[in-house]
């Protein structure tokens, strides 16, 4: 049997209920129970989650960084959409 | 792409890094860039896990339950370290059992320190307590090192390193306030890791061939000779402190640059063992390349299994 | 009350305590990265638990001794651990094999321990609980895997199985301190632990298609401090620096 090595997997871990996931780092597992289990086992030694993802790396699509220029200037003189843009007298507290 | 353009990717790469931006693994990257990242890594991810065999030879025997525990910990986050570092290197489209490929035919380097042989419980103090040492030394500007993956792999070893050294050092502060048979130890330890220690980072400038680039990449902050200052002088105080001393008759305080003068480093023994001719090279190999042939049919195994529940679970969808 | 209590003390730490130092070995040794920082870490739960176990076992002797003359400095003849935990690292197979059948009693055990009238033991058991569930959780999947993979597998996982099951029923089995511990509240009747046993191992080796081993011969002594031939290199491993350098502190 021709050897096939075990995928990558990418692992998100929330540190504590009220936070995102966030992405911790990548591990090889057979499948996907085994993934959890070692990403347990990898990530979270130190008490750093309460709940993990965990996703296999193929299945994530990425944006190209070649396209950032379309992808991402164009928002960058939409300055109407932070309140910094509107003009308001002093008088008016906490708005 | 013509050369012209190569050229005008590579000015805008350079100007990139010099503003301290981070690279991330789908940028544009020069070739050299990418082999470089790889080789360091790779290498790096390997002294982690082929550092884990000196240790792991004390596993059994720790003296006492806390210091077993304390080791096991120790030996584990090195396997963790590797894994971090693997990761990181595969974000530059090599895999995980290239790299291994690499390590197990020799062509891939290591720490050369890991080549010598661990004879005492003191060397587990000597190893933590120098060798970690050194290696944070080294580590810790890399946690802001051009590349992203790299960089938090670093954030992440450096942080769980902390306890490393301190671990190391408490063993030898033990041993060095114990009965004259341990001080004994402790010295006899020091005496031998001491030189391995200095010569871990790296020949000196004059000898060292990738330093200018890894500098402009932030691979390397400070030069070889810099960093080994560094580590004399953090270090002789704290051997002092303990009552131990440091196997070097030409080491001297030298008040006028505010540093230590030193000793001649063996060069000649750190290329022999470089070479692969160290006390341990073939135990090392040896020890890596068997855990992993015996463990093939394990993985197969994992593989098969995996692929027989994807099956079945198909076919209950149908 | 005391001496028993200590003795039973000693029968539940010491298969931690052996298990443990198996395991250990095997750091750095294993077939991936991601297997060896989970065997580790199964390791680290047992020391630990060992560590609980002993530094009450001290205090319940009131002799002077610590945890780790406990754990290093008895003959082998005092070492009271089950025959299955000292059985070698043949290969992975015999490695997870043995963490299967000793996780599934050691879960039921503590599941009853947790009710002991000893407050200390109760917490030690509430406490390794949640440890245990996953190191079963853990062995389990790969007796799975590995019964069910490859052809190659299936054969060497059979194997681990049918050589280590001569050691299961040793688990049932109640030493003279466990009997007046029972009585007292404080212990477990192994004796009724047996037959759940059974029926859950026989459930993951029937679903990694493994045969249930028909043998009814079985091995017993550990309990007694007779141990198979592997013990005595395991402790001199163990017991290598206490020995060698008696009286000094680490």
């Amino acid at each position: 049997m021709a050897t096939k090595n075990w995928p990558l997997w990418e692992v998100f871990v929330r540190s504590k209920n009220g936070l995102e996931h966030r992405h911790f780092g990548s591990l090889h597992a057979a499948d996907a129970e085994m993934a959890l289990e070692n990403a347990r086992d990898v990530y979270t030694r130190r008490n750093e989650g309460v709940s993990i993802w965990v996703v296999e790396s193929k299945h994530i699509t990425a944006s190209n960084p070649e396209h950032n220029g379309e992808l991402f200037e164009p928002a960058q003189d939409k300055v109407y959409r932070h309140p910094t843009f509107y003009d308001l007298p002093d008088e008016v507290k906490h708005m | 792409m013509s050369e012209e353009q190569i050229k005008n990717l590579e000015a805008q790469f350079e100007a990139r890094i010099a503003r301290d931006e981070k690279i991330e693994a789908k940028d544009w990257m020069p070739e050299k860039y990418r082999q470089t990242h790889i080789r360091q890594m790779s290498q790096h991810a390997h002294s982690e896990i082929v550092g884990m065999l000196p240790e792991g030879n004390w596993i059994t025997r720790a003296p006492s339950l806390r210091r077993k525990v304390a080791l096991l910990a120790k030996v584990q986050d090195e396997a963790g370290h590797g894994l971090y570092l693997y990761s990181a290197c595969e974000t530059l489209g090599i895999s995980r059992d290239e790299l291994y490929d690499q390590l197990h035919s020799g062509k891939a380097k290591y720490s050369s320190i890991f080549n010598y042989p661990t004879v005492t419980w003191a060397d587990m103090g000597a190893i933590g307590w120098l060798v970690d040492g050194a290696a944070i030394i080294n580590q810790v500007p890399l946690c802001n090192t051009s590349y992203g993956p790299y960089a938090r792999a670093m954030v992440r070893v450096c942080k769980e390193e902390s306890f490393h050294q301190r671990q190391g050092y408490e063993i030898m502060i033990k041993l060095a306030n114990g009965t004259p048979e341990q001080k004994e130890m402790a010295q006899d330890a020091l005496n031998r890791w001491w030189w391995p220690s200095l010569m871990m980072l790296g020949p000196t400038d004059a000898e060292s061939i990738h330093t200018e680039q890894s500098m402009k990449w932030k691979l390397k902050r400070k030069s070889n000779d810099e960093l080994r200052q560094q580590f004399i002088d953090q270090t002789v105080p704290q051997a002092d402190l303990i009552g131990l001393t440091i196997p070097d008759p030409d080491l001297k305080w030298n008040e006028e640059k505010g540093s230590y003068d030193f000793g001649e480093i063996n060069w000649d023994e750190f290329w022999q063992v470089v070479k692969g001719h160290g006390p341990c090279n073939k135990e090392r190999m040896n020890a890596r390349v068997g855990a992993w042939e015996r463990g093939e049919w394990v993985r197969d195994a994992a593989m098969a299994y995996a692929e027989k529940q994807q099956q079945k679970k198909e076919k209950q969808v149908v | 009350m005391k001496d028993n209590l200590y003795k039973y003390i000693l029968g539940i730490a010491d298969n931690s305590l052996i298990l443990g130092q198996r395991m250990g070995s095997l750091t750095g040794h294993g077939p991936s990265l991601e297997t060896d920082i989970a065997c580790t870490n199964i390791s680290l739960d047992l020391f630990g638990q060992v560590r609980s176990y002993y530094q009450y076992a001290a205090k319940i002797a009131g002799d002077g001794r610590t945890e780790d003359d406990i754990a290093m400095l008895r003959k082998e003849r005092e070492y009271v651990n089950v025959l299955l935990v000292e059985q070698p690292n043949t290969d992975f197979a015999y490695t997870m094999a043995r963490q299967f059948l000793f996780d599934v009693y050691h879960l039921l055990l503590l599941n009853e321990l947790q009710k002991s009238k000893d407050l200390t033991l109760s917490a030690i058991a509430s406490k390794s609980i949640k440890e245990v569930s996953y190191h079963q959780r853990f062995s389990s999947d790969w007796i799975k895997r590995l019964g069910d993979g490859t052809d190659l597998s299936h054969q060497k996982m059979q194997d681990a199985i049918d050589a280590l099951w001569a050691y299961t029923d040793e688990l049932f089995h109640q030493t003279q301190a466990d009997k007046v511990m029972v009585k007292e509240g404080v212990g477990v009747d192994v004796t009724k632990l047996k037959e759940t046993y059974y029926k859950q191992v026989n459930e993951v080796l029937e679903e990694a298609t493994l045969n249930i081993p028909e043998s009814k011969y079985f091995q017993k002594g550990g309990k007694e401090g007779i141990h198979t031939e592997h013990m005595g290199y395991l402790l001199s491993d163990l017991q290598y620096m206490q020995r060698t350098y008696p009286n000094m502190e680490w």
